[in-house]
């Protein structure tokens, strides 16, 4: 019981440092570079890239890393359109989220950016499921 | 015929899924784990409790499907179990195991096959304040009647029906994602059917309740507990609750193991059976 309680506390180690999650992310060059690595790789997704088809992706780019600047606490506020309106008639379904949310991961995975720190990332951004899901 | 039927439509329905995922990257949309492992009963779920999650990744609009081997090994007894299964739109799932339990200790084996169904009602493991649940159904055919029948069972085969409910937090404590399903499941089953349906002693179905909790330290590794109440129908020998502790891995979408150590009680007069339990799966 001991030891388990020990790699528990283990687990919260990156807290214990003291890291707000906006620092662990990088701050805003690192949120920056994972929001363009997400997005290069859903560039190269046949599933949804459809999507993006005519979109301005540099303006897209910037939106995406103020806003998660901003669910983090980090120094930032996101100014663009709601969820519901920026996602309005695209059509994009569970499937499609999903694959998203995969390249965010693998994106954060290879940025080495602690786990703690990319559920509460992900936390943040899984209640926009709602109004960006059309199905 | 029945079950020669339901085999017909799974290996059908593997045939699409095995054909379109030839051009797809992935085995599904569905992220990472989410899809679960097999349980002994065939069913996506945990170990030995069946989750409202349905099993491989195939997503809105997707085929997926799995096949998956198990092996529990307690002191006196030995179950050997190869499932496959199919999914169609993150909405239904069939699948089918055969049940092999050697009785090492008595002598001789018992068999039994398992047709599953299972259906997402509403919610979402991960999305929006509902949890998933599903309904889902398994029809037990007994194998080799002739030793349950002398111990008192009543049927060769009979069909569990469950409503099950899962919901993941991503963010939950430790900052770790969790995952806890509930699954309340109608039975008359002997140790899972391998000694028949209804008893001596009670020959109704009732309902149990089972559950399971795991936390994903990262992104491929899971530790976790399952419990899974019992029906005590034959008089012969108490039938007791089952429980398992796990760890599982999922390197990728394509496999996934999990590893536990597991408490059956008492099996057909057979004191304390605990031992281990691994199960592999691969999904396309
Ligand atoms: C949590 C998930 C998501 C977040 C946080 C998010 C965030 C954003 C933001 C901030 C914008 C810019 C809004 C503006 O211009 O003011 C945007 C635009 C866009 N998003 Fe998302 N998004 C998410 C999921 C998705 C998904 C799953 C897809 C499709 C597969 C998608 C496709 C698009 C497209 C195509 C645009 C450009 C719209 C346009 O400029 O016409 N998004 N998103």
């Amino acid at each position: 019981m001991k030891t388990l309680l020990f790699s528990l506390l283990l687990l919260t180690a990156p807290l214990a440092a003291g890291e707000s999650v906006y620092q662990q992310l990088g701050e805003k060059e690192g949120i920056s570079a994972i929001v363009e690595e997400m997005l290069y790789r859903v560039g190269g997704d046949e599933r949804i890239v459809h999507h993006f088809d005519g979109v301005d992706i540099v303006h897209v780019h910037e939106q995406i890393t103020l806003q998660v600047c901003d669910v983090v606490g980090g120094p930032c506020e996101y100014k663009g359109e709601t969820m519901q309106v920026s996602h309005e008639g695209m059509g994009v379904t569970h499937a499609d989220f999903n694959a998203l949310v995969e390249h965010l991961i693998a994106a954060m995975e290879k940025h080495e950016v602690p786990v703690a720190a990319q559920n509460q990332l992900l936390a943040a951004l899984a209640p926009m499921y709602e109004d960006i899901v059309q199905e | 015929m029945k079950t020669k039927l339901s085999v017909a439509a799974c290996a059908c329905a593997m045939a699409v899924a095995l054909t379109s995922s030839v051009h797809a990257k992935t085995p599904g949309s569905k992220l990472l784990a989410t899809g679960g492992a097999s349980t002994i009963e065939g069913a996506g779920g945990g170990g030995i409790v069946p989750w409202a999650t349905l099993s491989s990744y195939a997503d809105t609009g997707e085929w997926g499907a799995t096949v998956n081997l198990s092996e529990v090994s307690v002191d006196d007894f030995r179950l050997s179990v190869k499932g496959i299964s199919a999914s169609w739109n993150n909405r239904i799932e069939v699948s089918y195991a055969r049940q092999t339990f050697d009785l090492s200790t008595i002598g001789g084996e018992l068999e039994q096959n398992i047709v599953g169904a299972k259906v997402r009602v509403v919610g979402d493991l991960v999305y929006g304040d509902l949890p998933q649940i599903s309904v889902g159904a398994q029809h037990k055919i007994n194998q080799s009647f002739a030793l349950p029948s002398a111990v008192g069972a009543l049927d060769d085969s009979d069909t569990d029906w469950y409503v099950s409910a899962a919901k993941a937090w991503l963010d939950g404590p430790f900052h770790r994602t969790w995952v806890a399903n509930v699954t309340a499941r109608n039975t008359r089953a002997n140790q899972l059917g391998l000694l028949g349906f209804g008893g001596d002693d009670e020959a109704d179905s009732r309902w149990v309740a089972e559950a399971s909790v795991a936390m994903f330290i990262n992104r491929y590794w899971a530790v976790g507990a399952e419990y899974r109440q019992k029906p005590d129908n034959l008089t012969f020998a108490e039938e007791q609750d089952w429980r398992d502790i796990f760890v599982a891995y999922f390197p990728s979408k394509r496999v996934s193991l999990v590893g536990a150590y597991t408490d059956l009680g008492s099996i057909a007069g057979l004191d304390n059976q605990s031992g281990w339990y691994l199960s592999v799966q691969a999904a396309f």
